[in-house]
């Protein structure tokens, strides 16, 4: 919970965390190594001197600090588990639901759980699916369609192979579809990041909300396009919000064209936890203002509704939380420990 | 060092900063990526370039070695050229395919059917939506009527008055003006197609997201480079506005 000045309380739903295990054991090969050196890069180069961890505690930092990190220490009221599986570069995957799910279990009331698919596993992949969704729950998933698996070096969400996963989530009530659609994993020759497929997909499936996570970056100029036709086209602030401290500048831009384009209503916070904690985005965040000659050209501003709506409302309509029973349930938490 | 060796050095450099990325339209060696010229007196060149992360895209990595060998190859002195990428997921098809002459298929055997041409002119748009749209605004704001500009023809576009940073940036969106089809009018949109008077404010919040989103990148890219060569991570340059890097990028040229 975030308190302004005013004793107001914003409930957070942090969109985007992790909890992976990128530790020497675990790595499986060269590749494994690169990937967490390029997360690592990207919590040196955007996060304040004081919030920046050692390497060593960024590949394995473990749930307990991430539980203090997210709730305790930091404003979140609720987190989004994503998983991303990696398996061909480290041993046991990097963050897989199977991880996730103990958190989830531990912490059912703090905790969104979601699952992940990969069109290109066919049938086997299809029962799968059922098979999450019927011992998790899952209301989401989250698709990377950059990732190799085999000689295919991606797929679009276009594919037929896709949408009879689609189908599929609509008849067991996954209704969100997180896509990666950001800075690289492993593209080769396709633009993997190409968000043209979006488009398709968000028309044929209206029951489902589709979260572009990073805002499609580095495509967000096709991006805004996009989703200013789809209704049910959504932008994840996931690595698009830390520039709010190194470069607020470049921060208030891109905020307010996508306050233009895509409207108060669908954006959704995301910390990228463990790049990112989500104490000092969501303070810095909560201070920020637009610049006026920005509100003028635009005319949007980031009014506190605004802010309140990306920090967690928006996210809360679409998983379907009740915001009052969220807090009423977390107060009397407190009340026990207390 | 000869005098000599430098010369040569400085226009490999020269050369070079022609070459740009194409996501970022900036030259590689203002992005920093080019980290040694070697040129001896025999003819022989060697370059070596580094890249954000071990993942930046291989299309992208591939047309940016192939420009930088081709432009050196074009001055007259040279008579080899060696451009070798430093520490990335396909380090040895991309040296080697730059190193024989291979184009990207070739290179990547196991992809069929890639094709750079159609990325090249897709950023190629890009690059043209970008420039274009920082000379409009200049012209915009030195006082120019919309409806004068836009019934300007290319023929007319060199003649007209400008100052020195006008001048720089009208030579930046004429090197990329013919992506747009071949029509007469100077300004038209990426389709060829006319731009009207009226739409022009629509037009240019059209235009103006393409800008920052490879403002936004070139930012990322630059502080990814720094933190994995452990170049002072948190000393990021300054926040630089559209204008500094096409100016930049203009006096380079010029």
């Amino acid at each position: 919970m975030y308190k302004t000045k005013d004793g107001d309380e914003i409930f957070i739903i942090d969109g985007h965390v992790h909890n992976w295990d990128a530790s020497p054991e675990n790595i499986k090969n060269i590749h494994g190594k690169q990937f967490i050196d390029c997360f690592y890069g990207y919590h040196a180069s955007l996060s304040p001197p004081e919030e920046l961890w050692t390497p060593e505690k960024f590949a394995k930092y473990g749930a307990e600090q991430m539980v203090r990190d997210l709730f305790i220490d930091g404003p979140d009221d609720m987190a989004i588990l994503n998983p991303t599986y990696l398996k061909d570069f480290y041993k046991n995957g990097f963050n897989t639901i199977e991880q996730n799910a103990v958190l989830k279990t531990r912490y059912p009331d703090r905790f969104i759980l979601n699952g992940a698919f990969d069109p290109r596993d066919g049938n086997g992949g299809l029962e799968a699916l059922h098979a999450m969704a019927e011992t998790y729950k899952i209301k989401g998933v989250k698709l990377y369609t950059a990732e190799w698996k085999g000689d295919s070096r991606g797929y679009k969400l276009s594919d037929p192979e896709c949408y009879k996963y689609f189908e599929a989530c609509e008849k067991l009530g996954i209704k969100n579809i997180h896509v990666h659609k950001g800075p690289t994993i492993i593209p080769l020759d396709r633009d993997a990041f190409d968000v043209a497929d979006i488009d398709h997909c968000a028309t044929d499936f209206q029951n489902l909300n589709f979260i572009v996570e990073h805002c499609g970056l580095p495509r967000l100029d096709d991006f805004c396009w996009i989703a200013v036709q789809e209704s049910n086209v959504f932008g994840g602030l996931a690595v698009v919000l830390p520039f709010i401290h190194s470069r607020p500048g470049y921060f208030a831009k891109v905020m307010s064209e996508l306050l233009f384009w895509l409207g108060e209503d669908k954006i959704l916070f995301g910390s990228d936890y463990g790049i990112w904690t989500p104490k000092w985005l969501v303070e810095k965040f909560m201070a920020f203002e637009l610049p006026d000659e920005l509100v003028q050209e635009t005319g949007k501003q980031l009014t506190m509704q605004a802010k309140k709506k990306i920090l967690g409302e928006n996210a809360a309509r679409i998983y379907g939380v009740d915001i009052e029973a969220q807090k009423a349930k977390q107060s009397r938490v407190k009340e026990l420990v207390a | 060092m000869t005098s000599g060796t430098q010369a040569r050095i400085e226009q490999v450099r020269a050369a070079l900063s022609r070459v740009t990325d194409p996501e970022l339209d900036e030259s590689v060696v203002d992005l920093n990526f080019v980290t040694g010229i070697e040129a001896g007196d025999d003819g022989a060149v060697a370059v070596t370039f580094r890249l954000p992360t071990y993942w930046c895209a291989a299309n992208f990595s591939y047309l940016m070695a192939s420009d930088m060998r081709d432009a050196v190859a074009a001055l007259p002195w040279v008579k080899q050229v060696s451009v070798t990428l430093d520490e990335h997921m396909f380090v040895d098809e991309i040296n080697d395919g730059i190193a024989g002459k291979k184009d990207f298929a070739e290179a990547f055997p196991a992809e069929a059917g890639m094709d750079l041409s159609s990325i090249r002119l897709n950023f190629g748009l890009k690059s043209f939506e970008r420039r274009q749209e920082a000379l409009l605004r200049h012209l915009l704001a030195a006082g120019h009527a919309p409806e004068v500009l836009l019934e300007l023809t290319v023929e007319a576009l060199p003649r007209l008055t400008l100052d020195a940073a006008g001048a720089a940036l009208r030579a930046r969106y004429l090197e990329r003006r013919n992506l747009a089809g071949d029509s007469p009018l100077a300004f038209v949109t990426r389709d060829g197609l006319p731009i009207s008077a009226g739409n022009l404010a629509v037009y240019l919040r059209h235009v103006r997201r393409v800008g920052l989103n490879a403002e936004f990148n070139g930012a990322l890219c630059r502080g990814l480079l720094a933190a994995r060569y452990g170049e002072a991570p948190h000393e990021l340059p300054p926040e630089p506005e559209l204008i500094d890097f096409i100016k930049r990028a203009a006096t380079a040229v010029t």
